[in-house]
């Protein structure tokens, strides 16, 4: 599983970590913490043809419902189903148990354009002194 | 870019931001939402013991020998059954029987009363029992500025007394005394909004922090969390208290509200009471039910709850709760759906399996 430097974030803080035209798709450590508490998922249907940009999963905390988007266009081949066993992983452990679902890139280098770790943790930080 | 809005900030401000809170903008306030986590806040509080910073809400002083007849006819529960040392939870009732507020007052000496009333209507509220005092023997004195409350909430808060607060424990619930601290008046009553056992204090404004970290300091790290506002919406909710502007307004009464204890029939006359005379013997069609989802969710204000696929209300709160695992909500559904009721709760465009359900959610050692 891979570790934040190896991925590449969404503006909408979806983490996208890839292997050949294969994709898995999570939340930031900042968004997990920024939601905190996740209570329920809902996950997208496995073969379900997805742009990129377009709004496939929610998350919700105690508080309020938040969706997650998907970073890339693609097809979902695969579900993390323990999250509806536990999906406080979403919270413990963002890139790793955490994990939300899978994608065949239709395009993989999508995929390079987005953010690397550095400059996710820089658009972060000037997203939150601009408030 | 846009209004700047100015927050007003409680004397608990700085320890607060110190201790990691996230701030949300209520009714003017900014206050603690979590302190990273409203699951880990809320089970504190059921299970061991949550302090909470409550100074935003509005604090009233009615004093002289006309204080007891003012709040006999200004609200719908009963002061003869409020003694000194003891407080009353009410509602202040518009002529319609809707509901001004739900307050908490309490009864200090024979002539000398405390009322606590919502953050979101302290102006109102104001304005409302000026305009009752007619020729009433007695004075109104808003102190909300110049104090602060704090509430220690959950069944190990009277152990943790022990040492700090021992006259404390001695109180009934909704018992109330009045005591020192740093040589400064201290209030402290057997009160809260959690369906825990607990106490409130009010004290003044510049004593607040030494008291926060002095209660704080009673307990261990994790077994005595400071808590948010979010916890303090699960633990009420669960324990089936309204909110106001959510569950109850102006234009809901008591008896709609399924509070219909707090109004007292045999005190006489009290503003509201024709209305509500009416509305007892014409009926109503809806009344606050609580509603639990049989499938996995969350709910939210606003959905709608649907029995044998028609609209029987809306939800008036809604959230996950913390202690059953399940979403739960109220709102003013049909009155006639039977208990057990198998309803349908519209969750962004999918329909939900939920049932009806008796309030509370939970109760203490059940």
């Amino acid at each position: 599983m891979p570790n934040p430097e190896q991925c590449r974030f969404a503006k909408t803080h979806e983490w996208i970590f890839a292997q050949g035209n294969q994709a898995t798709v999570g939340l930031s450590d900042h968004a997990q913490r920024e939601i905190s508490d996740v209570v329920y998922v809902e996950l997208p249907v496995v073969g379900r043809k997805l742009k990129a940009g377009e709004s496939c999963a929610v998350v919700e905390s105690v508080k309020a419902a938040f969706d997650v988007y998907a970073p890339v266009s693609g097809t979902v081949t695969e579900v993390n189903q323990e999250l509806h066993n536990d999906v406080s992983r979403i919270n413990q452990s963002p890139y790793e148990k955490g994990w939300m679902f899978r994608l065949e890139m239709e395009d993989p280098s999508q995929w390079s354009r987005q953010m690397d770790h550095a400059a996710y943790q820089e658009f972060v930080k000037s997203a939150a002194s601009s408030h | 870019m846009g209004r700047e809005k100015m927050l007003k900030r409680t004397p608990l401000y700085e320890l607060q931001k110190r201790a990691g809170a996230k701030f949300v903008d209520f009714h003017g306030w900014e206050l603690p939402l979590h302190y990273g986590s409203i699951l880990q806040e809320h089970h504190a509080v059921r299970r061991g013991a949550g302090l909470f910073d409550i100074s935003h809400m509005g604090r009233f002083w009615i004093r002289g020998p006309g204080a007891f007849a003012f709040l006999q006819k200004t609200t719908s529960n009963d002061f003869r059954r409020a003694p000194v040392g003891r407080a009353l939870y009410t509602h202040l009732l518009n002529e319609r029987g809707g509901v001004m507020d739900d307050v908490v007052v309490f009864c200090l000496r024979q002539d000398v009363y405390g009322m606590v009333v919502n953050a979101g209507r302290r102006q109102v509220d104001w304005e409302w029992l000026r305009t009752h005092t007619g020729k009433a023997q007695m004075e109104l004195e808003d102190v909300s500025e110049e104090s602060a409350m704090l509430g220690l909430q959950g069944p190990s808060s009277p152990k943790l007394l022990e040492g700090f607060c021992p006259s404390a424990l001695a109180l009934k619930r909704f018992g109330v005394l009045q005591t020192q601290y740093d040589n400064q008046r201290l209030l402290v009553s057997r009160t809260g909004y959690t369906g825990e056992d607990g106490f409130e204090w009010i004290v003044s404004r510049s004593v607040a922090p030494s008291l926060w970290e002095r209660l704080l300091a009673l307990g261990e790290p994790g077994r005595l969390r400071p808590c948010g506002l979010g916890a303090r919406d699960t633990l009420r909710l669960e324990a089936g208290y309204l909110l106001y502007g959510a569950d109850i307004d102006e234009e809901h009464t008591p008896l709609e509200a399924g509070y219909d204890w707090v109004v007292r029939w045999d005190k006489g006359s009290f503003i509201g009471r024709e209305a509500l005379e009416r509305q007892r013997e014409n009926g109503f069609s809806k009344k606050i039910r609580g509603v639990k989802l049989l499938e996995k969710g969350v709910l939210h204000a606003g959905a709608s709850v649907l029995f044998q696929g028609k609209g029987v209300g809306k939800l008036t709160s809604g959230s996950f709760s913390p202690s059953l695992g399940v979403g739960i909500g109220m709102g003013y559904l049909e009155e006639k759906l039977p208990a057990g009721a198998r309803v349908e709760v519209e969750v962004r465009g999918r329909r939900l399996a939920a049932e009806v359900v008796p309030l509370p959610f939970y109760a203490k050692g059940k």
